[in-house]
C-alpha cells in the first residue's frame, strides 16, 4: 500500500533523494519544532530571554490539558467504533452549562462565598456535569448510533452531526446567542507561583489538576481493569470479541460514558478557564481536540493527550504571534504537515483495516 | 439528451419519465410570477445539487471521505469576485462584456468564462488539497480535507489584510465583495433580480451538464477505477489501477464542479461573502449525498433537492407557523438548526442506506455478504 500510493520516484538525482531521506527522516521533528526554535530565537535577540515563550507554552500545555479531556472522547470512541463523533464537542458544551449552572443557580455560589463553600461546590459541579454528560452521551449512543451499526459506514456520521445541531440549539435556548460570563471563582488569572520567570496561575493549575488524575484514571482503567479489556478485545475485532463472550453493545455503551465523564470535566474546568460559556464553544473545542486525536494518531490514548498539548502550544504560540483570526490556519497547517510526515499520526499504530 | 441514453438505455419508461419531468422542470416557472419563491428556491436547489454531484465522485464514486468541500465553493466565489467585479479598482479590464457593465472600473469577465476558469482554479485546488492525502487512509483523509476547508477559510475571512503591493489585497475580508457582475449571456436579457427565470435556466443547464458528466463518467474507465479503489485499494491497485492518478482525477473533478457552483451561487446572490464558507457548508452537502444515497446519482439528486426544501422552506414556511399555532415558548427560527438535526437523524435511522441507495450498494446490503463491511471504502479489508 505504501509503496504503491507514494508518488513514483522519478529519475531523481542524487541530491534529491539525499533530501528526501533527510525530510523523511528528520521532517515531522522540523516541522514540530519551527515554530518554538523561531519565536525562541525571536525572544532572546529582543528580549535576552525566553520569557515570553514560556509562558506561551505554559498556557499552551493548560490549554492543551482541556483540549486532551474533549479529544479523548473522540479518539475512545473512534477506536471502538470508528465513528467521529461529531456531537462530542457539543456534549462538553453542554457539560459547561450544566456545571455553570448548577452552581451558579442550585448551589447559588458566588463571588461572595467562602472558600470551602466554592471548592466543595465545584466538585459537587463537576460530578454533576460528568454524571449528566456520560447520560447523554449514552442516550445519543443508543439513540442515534446504535440502530446503524450494520448501516453503510457513514451512516452515523450524519446522525451524529444530526445530534451536534441538537446539542447546539439546546444550548442557545438555554443561555441565549452570546457568550455568558461566568464569575471568576477561583481568581484564574492570579499567579500561584513563578518559575524561571514563568508565571504558573491558578487556572493553569485547575487544568493540570483535573486532567492528570482523569488521564491516569482513565489509561488505568483501558490497560488494567476487565471492562477496560473488553474495551481493547471489541476495538481490535467486534466479530471476535462477540465470540468470546464480550457484550459489544454494553462496551460500547461505555466507551461513551467515559467520553462523556471526560467531557463533563473538561466543561467545568473550561467555564472556570475562559470565564465564560457559549453555545458555540463545543463546536470550535470539538474541531480542536478531534485535530489533536488525530494529530495523535486516532485511537489511541496517549496520542490524543500528546497531540492535544502540541495543539494548545500552537494555539498559543500562533494566538500571542500571529493574532487569534490566525490560530485555526496554523493550527491546521500544522497538523496536514504532520499526516505528510507520519499518515499514522504522531504515536499512532496502524489502524484495524490497515492491519 | 445523450446522458438519456448513457443512464437508460435499456429502458424506455424511464426515458419517457424523464423527458416528462425534464419538460415540467423547464417549463414551470413560465406558470409563476417572476420573482416567485418556487423559482428561488429551485435555483438553490439546482446550486446544490451541483455541489452534492461534484462531492458524489469524490466520496459516493472513490470513497475519499472530503469534510472540506467548502473550499471549492470559496474558490469560485473569489474567481468570481476577482474577475467580475470592482474589487481590483486600479484595474480595467473588460472582456466578453456589453453594456452598462463595460464601462465600470475593475476587472470584468464575461461570466461564461469566469465559469470555466472558476473549474480550472478549483480544480488544481483539489488536487493540491488531494496531494497530501494519497498516503492517508479512511478517516484520516477527512481529517485533511477538513484541514484544508478551514485554512481556506480564515485566508478568506482575513485575506483583507494581505496586501500584494498597493491597494491589492486577497479578499474583501468580512466586508465580503458586494456587488459581482450578472450572468451576461447572448439572447437573454440582462440577468436581475426582478426576473429569477433566466438564473433558473441557467442553473438547470449547469445541473443538467453536470448530471451528465457524472453518468458518463461513472460509466467510464476512470469511474470504474474509481468505485474498484472504494471497494478495495489494495485489489484495484494489484489490478493495475493507477492510485494516484485516479485518486487525483476523483478531487479535481469533484473540486471543478464545486468551483463551478460556487462561482455560479455568488453570481445568483451578488456577493461573495466570507461568512458564507463555513465548516457547516461542506458538512450541509456531504449530508445531501449520503442521505440521498452514498454512490447514486439520483439518489444525490433527490437528497439534494430533499435538504434543500427542507432547509429553505419547510423549516421556515411549514414547521415554523405550526409552532406558532400551537404555541411554544419561544421563538422557532431559533431552533432551525435543531430541528434540521432532528430531521437528519430521524431521515437516516428510517433509510441508513438512503433514500435511492446505489444499485451496488443495495446488493452488498441485502445480500448479506460484507454486511458490516459494506463501508465507505478507501481502507483495504485484510
Amino acid at each position: 500500500m505504501e509503496a504503491a500510493s507514494v508518488p513514483a520516484p522519478s529519475a531523481g538525482s542524487r541530491p534529491l533523494d539525499a533530501a528526501r531521506g533527510f525530510l523523511q527522516r528528520w521532517g515531522l521533528i522540523v516541522v514540530l519544532l519551527i515554530l518554538p526554535v523561531w519565536f525562541g530565537i525571536q525572544d532572546l535577540s529582543n528580549d535576552g530571554n525566553l520569557v515570553r515563550l514560556g509562558n506561551n507554552l505554559m498556557a499552551g500545555l493548560s490549554n492543551g490539558a482541556i483540549i486532551a479531556l474533549i479529544a479523548l472522547g473522540y479518539t475512545l470512541v473512534y477506536g471502538i467504533i470508528e465513528l467521529i463523533n461529531f456531537a462530542h464537542g457539543d456534549v462538553f458544551m453542554l457539560g459547561s452549562f450544566v456545571a455553570f449552572q448548577f452552581w451558579n443557580v442550585v448551589l447559588g455560589i458566588g463571588l461572595g462565598s467562602s472558600v470551602p463553600a466554592i471548592v466543595l461546590g465545584l466538585l459537587l459541579s463537576m460530578l454533576v456535569a460528568m454524571i449528566v454528560c456520560a447520560t447523554l452521551n449514552v442516550m445519543i449512543e443508543r439513540v442515534g448510533y446504535r440502530p446503524l451499526r450494520n448501516a453503510p459506514k457513514l451512516a452515523p456520521l450524519i446522525t451524529a452531526v444530526g445530534f451536534s445541531f441538537i446539542l447546539q440549539n439546546v444550548g442557545l435556548l438555554w443561555l441565549g446567542g452570546s457568550p455568558r460570563s461566568v464569575d471568576d471563582l477561583i481568581k484564574a488569572q492570579d499567579t500561584v507561583f513563578t518559575f524561571v520567570g514563568i508565571s504558573v496561575s491558578r487556572a493553569d493549575l485547575l487544568a493540570f489538576g483535573v486532567t492528570i488524575p482523569l488521564v491516569i484514571a482513565l489509561t488505568t482503567f483501558v490497560a488494567r481493569s476487565r471492562l477496560g479489556r473488553a474495551m481493547r478485545a471489541t476495538a481490535q475485532d467486534p466479530e471476535a470479541a462477540k465470540l468470546m463472550g464480550i457484550n459489544v453493545d454494553t462496551t460500547i455503551a461505555l466507551t461513551f460514558l467515559l467520553g462523556g465523564l471526560l467531557a463533563g470535566a473538561a466543561g467545568l474546568v473550561s467555564a472556570l478557564y475562559q470565564t465564560n460559556v457559549w453555545f458555540f464553544s463545543g463546536f470550535q473545542a470539538g474541531l480542536l481536540a478531534f485535530t489533536a486525536a488525530v494529530m495523535g494518531g486516532i485511537g489511541n490514548l496517549r496520542g490524543a493527550v500528546l497531540g492535544a498539548l502540541i495543539i494548545g502550544c500552537i494555539g498559543q504560540i500562533s494566538d500571542n504571534r500571529f493574532g487569534g483570526e490566525w490560530t485555526a490556519a496554523v493550527v491546521f497547517g500544522y497538523l496536514v504537515l504532520v499526516m505528510v510526515f507520519r499518515p499514522q499520526g504522531l504515536i499512532g499504530e496502524e489502524t484495524r483495516e490497515a492491519g | 439528451m445523450s446522458e438519456v441514453r448513457a443512464a437508460m438505455s435499456r429502458r424506455p419508461a424511464q426515458i419517457a419519465l424523464f423527458a416528462i419531468v425534464l419538460a415540467f422542470a423547464v417549463a414551470f416557472p413560465l406558470f409563476l410570477p417572476k420573482t416567485d419563491g418556487n423559482t428561488d428556491f429551485m435555483v438553490t436547489a439546482l446550486t446544490y445539487v451541483m455541489m452534492a454531484l461534484g462531492l458524489n465522485i469524490v466520496v459516493g464514486f472513490a470513497g475519499l471521505l472530503d469534510l472540506g468541500y467548502v473550499a471549492f465553493y470559496a474558490i469560485g466565489s473569489y474567481v468570481l469576485g476577482w474577475l467580475a467585479s470592482g474589487f481590483f479598482a486600479n484595474a480595467n479590464i473588460h472582456l466578453g462584456v456589453s453594456g452598462f457593465t463595460s464601462s465600470l472600473p475593475g476587472i470584468h469577465v464575461n461570466w461564461i468564462i469566469v465559469g470555466i476558469v472558476a473549474a480550472i482554479v478549483a480544480a488544481i485546488g483539489g488536487i493540491l488539497i488531494g496531494l497530501p492525502t494519497l498516503r492517508l487512509r479512511g478517516d484520516y483523509i477527512a481529517i485533511v480535507t477538513l484541514a484544508f476547508g478551514e485554512i481556506i477559510r480564515v485566508f478568506a475571512l482575513n485575506g483583507d489584510a494581505i496586501t500584494f503591493g498597493k491597494d491589492v489585497r486577497l479578499t474583501a475580508g468580512r466586508q465580503g465583495i458586494t456587488p459581482v457582475d450578472p450572468i451576461q449571456l447572448p439572447g437573454i436579457e440582462r440577468f436581475n433580480p426582478l426576473d429569477l427565470r433566466p438564473w433558473y435556466w441557467t442553473a438547470l443547464v449547469l445541473a443538467l451538464i453536470t448530471l451528465f458528466i457524472n453518468f458518463r463518467l461513472r460509466d467510464s474507465r476512470l469511474g470504474r477505477a474509481w468505485i474498484a479503489i472504494r471497494e478495495d485499494e489494495v485489489a484495484a491497485s494489484s489490478m493495475g489501477v493507477p492510485l494516484v492518478r485516479t485518486k487525483l482525477m476523483a478531487y479535481a473533478t469533484g473540486a471543478a464542479l464545486g468551483g463551478t457552483a460556487g462561482a455560479f451561487l455568488s453570481s445568483y446572490q451578488n456577493t461573495v461573502n466570507a461568512d458564507s464558507f463555513q465548516f457547516s457548508f461542506s458538512i450541509f452537502v456531504l449530508a445531501m449525498v449520503i442521505l440521498g444515497g452514498l454512490g447514486s446519482i439520483w439518489g444525490v439528486v433527490i437528497g439534494a433537492i430533499a435538504l434543500t426544501y427542507i432547509n429553505v422552506k419547510f423549516i421556515p414556511d411549514t414547521l415554523n407557523p405550526l409552532f406558532n399555532d400551537i404555541g411554544v415558548g419561544f421563538d422557532p427560527t431559533e431552533i432551525t438548526g435543531g430541528i434540521f438535526g432532528f430531521l437528519l437523524v430521524t431521515m437516516m435511522i428510517v433509510r441508513p442506506e438512503g433514500l435511492l441507495p446505489e444499485r451496488r450498494r443495495k446488493l452488498e446490503l441485502t445480500e448479506g455478504i460484507g454486511v458490516g463491511e459494506s463501508d465507505l471504502g478507501g481502507e483495504a479489508h485484510p
